[in-house]
């Protein structure tokens, strides 16, 4: 019996070979300019 | 680094490092404590060599042996480490735990730890050296076109859009220094970010029309990429405004407190009147007349709207889809500055909204919520979720006279003046304070589950509560927290 689901997550670790381009859009800028949230940023690597 | 929570009937676990995120039964919930601790090197299970990850180790692991060895150490350790972990969750009999099933499962999560989503360490402390000696260039501005205002919101951080200063436009001449300086100072860097900011930029608006235009004309030669945004409160907007907006600006914040009662008490013109009536329907057409993308209705709540769930519900009503609802910045002794006191229901209303998103989600209804908004699949890489925010560093903001500052939080408090467009960076100092801004260098967040998602929280917040940018301002943590909770169960429940 299977007692555990896993979503489908990027895998953090590795993105530290491949990240760092530095193009994303920078965190408070996109929407909230009161706090700093980037979990829902975009890759500009990955959505290209 | 495990984090366990349960969220709206779901047992969630997010392991930290690796990002991965697992919904588990009650049973494997409770033991997973148990397992955690076996393979921790106090335990003595699992050998690992120098610098080795736990992927690793269970890979060179006589996998039989291990899984036995793990197994036992939960059939006597399983009842104290939940107990120490998950307390009042625990919700299985850890005192009369079957060693077949303990077993079966212990092979379960060990293969997740084989994967390396599961038991993954925190192989990032040793690049984030290399981030305090880091170059950087600066990728954003945020240029306070006016310093002024039509409306005269209680909360405003800008002070009726004058930050503790005089009423001022900005001049294109600086406007258009301020731009070139980004350019000089972008490095390779293609996407500039813009944003027209205020007080109110449409009290000066023919000198943003203009300043898009410049942006454009130097864009080809010097291969870059302007993106403008506009931040408004509605107030001067028209047709004319929509139309270059859509055509120029990528996006829109349009600043709306949710209902009614809300928004007129928190932000009213200066002559007191509600500001609902006149900016509601002139935001519903810019939502539109963008096709319900590229923009947010963006709001603040304070102590006086604590049951906001119902504030961003009625945006949802109104007709918009990308919605966006902060808790206000404030010091402590304003009346409306949100208190140690209001977080359990603060807590407890985004639980609600949760709730109710999912539930508009199935039903075909769905719209963002920024805060709640998190891509597991696509997000930011590693260097990016460590680095903070990047006020002061990619990111400034220009006053209309053509200071720079860290961020719009920080105009007008001399400390922190970097220099101006015709200078350029001069305090060197504050910006290697900027620069050190980053989760390991604060001690609340580098044991914070948090932490990758959060990046440090913001340095105008920490400096606010703690006098320091490399603080934390806990109230504010509380929240993300939360909100990072929700978003994370928010996917499992629409994964379904
Ligand atoms: S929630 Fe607070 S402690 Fe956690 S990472 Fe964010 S700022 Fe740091
Ligand atoms: S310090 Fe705070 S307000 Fe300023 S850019 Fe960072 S997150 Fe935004």
């Amino acid at each position: 019996m299977k007692h555990i689901k896993t979503l489908t997550t990027r895998n953090l670790t590795e993105s530290v070979k491949k990240g760092g381009c530095g193009e994303c859009q920078t965190s408070c800028q996109s929407a909230c300019k009161t706090s700093c949230t980037v979990g829902n940023q975009k890759c500009e690597q990955i959505s290209k | 680094m495990v984090h366990q929570y349960k969220n709206n009937g779901y047992n969630m676990v997010l392991d930290v490092n690796s990002g991965s995120v697992h919904v588990l039964d009650d049973y494997s919930y409770d033991i997973l404590p148990a397992v955690e601790a076996a393979l921790q090197p106090e335990a003595g299970l699992l050998v690992r060599k120098s610098g080795e990850t736990t992927s690793k180790a269970i890979e060179d692991a006589d996998i039989n042996e291990l899984t036995l060895a793990v197994s036992n150490y939960v059939m006597s350790n399983a009842k104290k480490c939940a107990g120490d972990k998950i307390k009042e969750d625990i919700t299985t009999d850890l005192d009369s735990l079957k060693e077949e099933e303990v077993k079966e499962l212990v092979s379960e999560f060990l293969e997740l730890g084989l994967a390396g989503s599961l038991f993954a360490e925190d192989l990032y402390r040793d690049y984030i050296f290399d981030f305090k000696n880091r170059q950087t260039v600066v990728k954003a501005l945020c240029l306070h076109i006016a310093h002024d205002c039509n409306l005269a919101c209680k909360y405003c951080f800008a002070e009726e859009g004058e930050y503790h200063g005089r009423r001022a436009l900005m001049s294109l001449e600086v406007g258009k220094k301020a731009l070139d300086f980004l350019v000089a100072n972008s490095g390779s860097r293609v996407n500039l970010e813009v944003d027209f900011f205020g007080g109110e930029p449409l009290l000066n608006w023919d000198v943003v029309k203009e300043l898009v235009k410049y942006g454009r004309s130097l864009e080809e030669k010097n291969n870059k990429k302007f993106r403008f945004t506009l931040t408004t409160n509605g107030v001067l907007l028209n047709d004319e405004i929509m139309e270059f907006a859509n055509k120029e600006m990528a996006n829109v914040v349009l600043s709306l407190d949710g209902r009614k009662e809300v928004n007129d008490k928190m932000r009213p013109f200066r002559g007191g009147q509600g500001s609902y009536d006149v900016i509601v329907p002139k935001f519903q057409k810019v939502a539109e007349s963008r096709e319900q993308n590229n923009y947010y209705v963006r709001g603040t709540f304070t102590r006086y709207n604590t049951d906001f769930a119902k504030d961003v519900l009625h945006y949802a009503d109104l007709g918009f889809k990308q919605i966006s609802m902060e808790p206000v910045v404030a010091l402590p002794t304003e009346d409306y500055a949100i208190r140690e006191e209001d977080i359990p229901e603060i807590l407890e209303q985004y639980d609600i909204l949760a709730k109710e998103l999912i539930a508009r989600k199935k039903a075909g209804k769905g719209v963002n919520f920024f805060h709640f908004m998190i891509d597991l699949e696509g997000g930011p890489c590693v260097a990016k979720r460590l680095s903070g925010c990047g006020s002061g560093t990619e990111y400034l903001a220009v006053t209309p006279w053509g200071d720079f500052y860290p961020c719009h939080q920080f105009v007008g408090n001399e400390k922190f003046l970097l220099g101006n467009v015709d200078t350029g960076i001069v305090n060197s100092d504050v910006v290697g304070e900027f620069k050190q801004c980053n989760v390991y260098a604060k001690e609340e967040c580098k044991d914070c589950f948090a932490r990758f998602y959060c990046s440090g929280g913001c340095a105008a917040n920490a400096y606010n509560f703690q006098g320091n940018i490399l603080g934390t301002y806990d109230i504010g943590c509380q929240m993300q927290r939360k909100r990072i909770e929700c978003a994370i169960m928010m996917k499992a429940a629409l994964d379904e």
